[in-house]
């Protein structure tokens, strides 16, 4: 396992929800990230974030680990679950709710 | 760099070769868009997988050339009523 892998790996177990996106939670610098964003307010969870744009390696990594072409991507208990399309049809059929909600 | 919607749909009807694909170009741009792709294929694959068959269809031009495309994938209804 690569350094970034190995390092994106534990971020990915450590934390309940992390949302991998470019910008902050305060300050998305992306659409795709501010809806994302937008849903975890919504659903009122707390959640960690990582800015790739702040961190070329797992930038690059986080497309390989999942392979997933696109940022924002969200982790819940270690899985990966989608980007805000996903997060969005989710979220509107409940399914966000339950998966985050279920143990938090 | 701007992508033509027609080429996106070639290149997913390319690879899914049932698929039915909706494209509209978000802010007139010719470089964000939104696309609904309904396939047989995607039958008994999670959404993630169905996505990423997508994405592989437009062959790693998504997060790069083509820099926003909103996703919606989705089986087919069976028709009621026939």
């Amino acid at each position: 396992m690569s350094d970034s892998k190995s390092r994106i790996d534990e971020i990915v177990k450590s934390n309940d929800v992390v949302l991998f996106m470019k910008g902050t939670a305060l300050f998305p610098q992306c659409g795709f990230s501010s809806r994302a964003i937008a849903i975890l307010d919504h659903l009122g969870v707390s959640y960690e974030t990582v800015d790739v744009l702040q961190d070329p390696e797992v930038r690059t990594g986080i497309k390989e680990y999942s392979d997933w072409p696109t940022i924002p991507q969200l982790y819940v208990k270690g899985e990966f679950v989608g980007g805000s399309d996903i997060m969005m049809e989710m979220f509107e059929s409940g399914e966000l709710k339950q998966l985050i909600g279920a143990e938090a | 760099m701007p992508m033509a919607a027609s080429e996106i749909e070639r290149l997913i009807k390319a690879s899914i070769p049932d698929a039915d694909v909706t494209i509209r170009d978000l802010a007139g741009d010719e470089d964000h868009y939104a696309a609904r792709v309904v396939s047989a294929s995607f039958e008994g694959m999670t959404r993630i997988k169905q996505h990423q068959t997508v994405y592989a269809a437009l062959g790693g031009r998504v997060g790069g050339e083509l820099h926003a495309l909103q996703l919606e994938t989705a089986v087919p209804q069976p028709e009621n009523g026939q």
